[in-house]
């Protein structure tokens, strides 16, 4: 229980493919959860490869880890992370120098379960591929969230793991388009929202455009989600974060017009 | 496509498109879990055993993997050669 008499959520964030964007994506989710007013820890389930502490801006605040937690180091509050600007907003970090073998399934869900005494939403960040760090990211999770960008590769890699969401019974999962590049699809040279959508044949439940900022942003360890800077991208994690929260939040178009458009509409608005 | 392409009207999908239509055919694949090579084991042994008792027409039999809302199945398209004249 949360201790609001509603039952806390585990979300497992996962893409089969490596490089799409998940551990941004988390991240900049677990802020925008947390500026909703949700207590949300993100855990990084990637062990032996932990990101979600620099893209947290949380990578010198580090005593513990799941490892040191999982073999009784430390007790599981010592490991959690704070983060500096959002109240509650916490990580519990990978261990880096150890392997996906110190991990085991009954061991994830046991955290999780402890977690879900006194947070709103367990965001988990799955490892990439479907091996063993997979297995235990989303053996705990209540929910699934895929992540794909509009390319074939990445769009079959979410399909399989969509099928084997489906196989552990975790599903229905909901889809995530990430690094979509509006101008490219306007053009026909990339798949479209509906594309994706119609071919991997699952909910989507958010888009979020190529954006340099989202880089821009991590660099610095703040993810963009927590400047109300009104970019595209910047709100489309918020727009993600409201859907999961039971809103029902239409989709934005993924681009402003440039001023030759809106010239061009105004000399001949049936151009639109 | 190039300039000197679009002047003469020369028609290639968009890339988009290409893409599409790429993901759609390596995903039925995967989902059923049946090769091309394998489909064309398929192919040649139903027309074997189907002109065993039927004259077909073979060179416009198709077996495919077709699906609707991730669920497969295997689609035979098996032209039938009648004696009066073709299809």
């Amino acid at each position: 229980m949360a201790g609001n008499g509603t039952e806390a959520r585990v979300v497992t964030v996962t893409s089969g493919k490596g490089g799409v964007g998940k551990t941004t994506l988390t991240a900049n989710l677990g802020a925008a959860l947390a500026m909703r007013g949700q207590r949300v820890v993100v855990v990084d389930a990637d062990v032996g490869l932990r990101n979600l502490d620099v893209m947290l801006g949380l990578e010198n605040r580090i005593v513990y880890d799941l490892v040191d937690v999982i073999e009784e180091r430390c007790r599981l509050r010592q490991a959690l992370v704070r983060h500096k600007h959002l109240s509650k907003l916490w990580l519990l970090p990978a261990a880096q120098t150890r392997d996906k073998t110190a991990v085991q399934v009954e061991d994830m869900v046991e955290v999780c379960e402890t977690l879900k005494e006194e947070y709103d939403i367990v965001l988990v960040d799955s490892p990439a591929g479907i091996e063993w760090g997979f297995r235990y990211a989303l053996a705990p999770s209540t929910e699934v969230l895929v992540v794909t960008n509009p390319e074939v590769p990445a769009a079959r890699d979410a399909d399989r793991v969509i099928g084997l969401i489906e196989a552990e019974e975790k599903g229905p999962a909901r889809l995530i388009i990430n690094r979509i590049k509006p101008k490219m699809v306007e053009r026909g040279e990339m798949l479209s929202i509906a594309d994706v959508v119609e071919l991997l044949a699952i909910e989507l439940i958010g888009v979020v455009p190529e954006d340099q900022e989202i880089l821009v942003a991590a660099n610095r360890g703040e993810p963009l989600a927590l400047s109300r800077n009104g970019s595209i991208a910047g709100s489309s994690f918020h727009n993600i974060a409201r859907r999961m929260l039971g809103e029902d939040v239409p989709f934005q178009p993924l681009r402003e017009k440039g001023v030759f458009e809106r010239i061009l509409r105004f000399v001949s608005p049936e151009r639109s | 496509m190039g300039f000197l392409e679009r002047l003469f009207g020369r028609q290639e999908p968009s890339s988009g498109k290409v893409a599409k239509e790429r993901l759609r055919l390596v995903l039925t694949q995967d989902r059923a879990g049946i090769s091309p090579a394998l489909l064309d084991t398929l192919k040649d042994e139903i027309i074997t055993v189907i002109s065993r008792h039927i004259d077909v027409d073979t060179s416009a039999v198709q077996v495919t993997v077709s699906e609707t809302n991730r669920e497969s199945s295997l689609v035979a398209d098996i032209p039938l050669r009648d004696g009066r004249g073709r299809r």
